[in-house]
């Protein structure tokens, strides 16, 4: 997933009486004239207001926690460098580890499920052998408007164990219900509400690339024959490669960044989900229950860092098959 | 894939089919919203004793509403007059900056162009989690805490925005219209505000809403930079509710109550979604597909 910067662009030093803003400068050697003018000061003023929010919001806190992550704030003799000394306490702790391996479980059980479905639906709708097409997508669309916050909250109601849809569902087959917020099933349930969510977004985007791949390939296709899963699993899905990369990448940082439906849920599976049960809840924490700044801000400056290091190293290895 | 005109047994076998599946994915999208519509209608003890997707004894929908807007002092209306303020600010804002930087992007020429806009995007794999501990620090060096503005500022940054506004205005604005309108003497400024602006005002409502819904969902800076309760965004009020009712404490009709506020909370966004979905689904696709 690149982004070139293509197609046409204008504004490099243009004659005649477009410059009558210009002032006219000698360039070094003296022998050819430059014109500096509007048109080249222009793109840094339409860029300036964004690049100092940016620069504020995304730039600063990320050095403000690298910066936090070098010192120790002590109850007596207040702040000292220590240098890296917090990262090699994130290193042997084993709450930060225990989050980190509570993410890796809940990505490989969300990632494949949501591709999966989000797949197998969009072949579904883009076959248009299916009634109601539109109306579907719309609902099965709908849940990525839903705030993640109330959603999370609807699934807590659904899974209560006693009152809860599943439980009352499962209790009138004369099943015994899981207790979905236990030990054993907590992170599949969570993993499910992010399903929930996202699966309408990644369904919508991989139907639109199916939609894209052109008329003429699917028909040579069954001209010679081919089933409709041979043309689904050797053209449709190969055509749309980079946009099944899009929605892994963002499964993949949407796993690092697990913060709000188990701290969400927390108050009703305390026993469960505990205070380092993702990093970002760790680092929620420290922050704010413990008062360590310094090493909330380690944590949070080396989740940055693995999120950019596994971002690129997917995309550097989906490229390399490409080829 | 059936031929056009040829409509076969196997081809109603397998448009039945493919009804019933798409139609299980959408039943298990639809249902946490279903639940919320028959559950808000309930009392308290019908919403533990009936089952979950059918309607209770009685149609309690008026009660819950009446208990819902006293509730706390009659807090719920603050929170949602909060939402709204800081995620029509953010989004105003946020298309502002994304329309200007996307338009120099996409049609100057200018040193660092690149470079620049690589590392914007690049910031789309730094999740916000990851940063609003250290801007709740910064803020908190500068007195900005416990106040809206540590909420609405950031979300000015709204990194997609940026790239759809450049493919915008790459798309929708002519090169030579703006040559042309040079020749003539016009200004940059007002060559962007008479010509190209209204060219991209499509592409405007589309970052809009998109960074609107953003600003309107977002739970995890306003919980870290705010503690007021009159500050608080729905999100965050309706999540200390949920929380208090799960450790039993705020009151009998607690979770009736937050099932009443999710749903006034869910009816709004969802109609704007209803009738903006063109906007929503071209400003997806077209970050995908490119």
């Amino acid at each position: 997933m690149t982004f070139p910067i293509h197609g046409d662009v204008v504004g490099s030093a243009l004659p005649g009486p477009a410059m009558k803003t210009s002032t006219l400068i000698a360039t070094t050697d003296g022998s050819r004239k430059r014109r500096i003018g509007w048109v080249q000061v222009a793109p840094y003023l339409f860029a300036l207001p964004f690049l100092l929010v940016f620069c504020a919001f995304v730039i600063a806190p990320f050095g403000y926690a690298g910066y936090l992550s070098l010192f120790k704030t002590a109850m007596v003799g207040g702040e000292r460098f220590v240098g890296l000394s917090n990262y090699w306490n994130a290193f042997g702790d084993a709450n930060f580890w225990n989050g980190l391996l509570n993410c890796l479980i809940f990505g490989l059980i969300m990632t494949p499920v949501m591709l999966t479905l989000a797949l197998a639906a969009g072949l579904v709708l883009d076959s248009k052998v299916v009634r109601a097409g539109s109306f579907f997508k719309v609902g099965i669309f709908l849940p990525y408007a839903i705030p993640g916050v109330i959603g999370t909250l609807l699934w807590g109601f659904l899974y209560g164990r006693e009152y809860g849809l599943i439980s009352q569902t499962l209790g009138v087959l004369g099943i015994t219900p899981p207790h979905l917020l236990g030990n054993q099933l907590i992170i599949a349930s969570l993993a499910n509400i992010s399903i929930w969510q996202y699966l309408g977004y990644n369904f919508v985007i991989l139907y639109a690339a199916m939609a894209a791949v052109p008329d003429e390939l699917t028909e040579a296709a069954v001209v010679d024959g081919a089933s409709a899963t041979q043309i689904a699993w050797q053209i449709k899905i190969p055509m749309i490669r980079s946009a099944i990369i899009v929605v892994v990448l963002f499964a993949i940082i949407g796993t690092i960044q697990l913060f709000n439906e188990p701290f969400l849920l927390m108050p009703m599976a305390s026993d469960v989900i505990t205070s380092d049960f993702t990093p970002n809840v760790y680092t929620f924490f420290l922050a704010f229950r413990t008062m360590q700044y310094n090493y909330a801000g380690a944590i949070s400056f080396v989740m940055g860092l693995i999120t950019a290091v596994v971002s690129i190293a997917f995309l550097v290895i989906s490229r390399r098959r490409e080829e | 894939m059936a031929p056009v005109g040829v409509k076969t047994a196997r081809f109603y076998f397998f448009r039945n089919i493919n009804t019933f599946l798409l139609g299980v994915v959408a039943f298990y999208s639809l249902l946490p919203l279903l639940y919320l519509m028959i559950s808000a209608t309930k009392t308290q003890r019908d919403i533990f004793t009936t089952f979950g997707l059918w309607f209770g004894s009685n149609m309690n929908l008026w009660a819950n509403l009446q208990e819902m807007t006293t509730y706390g002092g009659g807090i719920y209306f603050r929170w949602l007059a909060n939402t709204l303020v800081y995620s029509a600010i953010s989004a105003a804002g946020a298309t502002v900056l994304c329309t200007l930087i996307g338009y120099a992007f996409a049609k100057y020429r200018f040193v660092g162009r690149d470079a620049m806009y690589g590392i914007i995007l690049g910031a789309l794999m730094v999740p916000q989690t990851v940063l609003a501990i250290p801007i709740f620090l910064m803020f908190a060096k500068v007195g900005l805490v416990d106040n809206p503005l540590a909420v609405i500022l950031p979300s000015l940054v709204f990194v997609p925005g940026v790239f759809l506004m450049h493919v915008y205005a790459r798309q929708t604005v002519p090169t030579e219209l703006i040559e042309a309108a040079r020749v003539d003497g016009a200004g940059e400024l007002r060559i962007f505000v008479t010509i190209s602006l209204p060219l991209m005002a499509p592409g405007l409502a589309t970052v809009f809403i998109l960074s609107f819904v953003g600003a309107w969902n977002n739970y995890f800076l306003p919980l870290v930079v705010l503690n007021s309760t009159d500050l608080l965004p729905l999100t965050v009020g309706l999540a200390s509710w949920f929380a208090a009712a799960a450790n039993n404490s705020g009151g009998a009709s607690l979770h009736a109550i937050i099932l009443t506020g999710a749903l006034v909370s869910v009816v709004p966004i969802v109609a704007v979604f209803l009738f903006t979905q063109r906007y929503w689904q071209s400003g997806l696709t077209t970050g995908a597909l490119k």
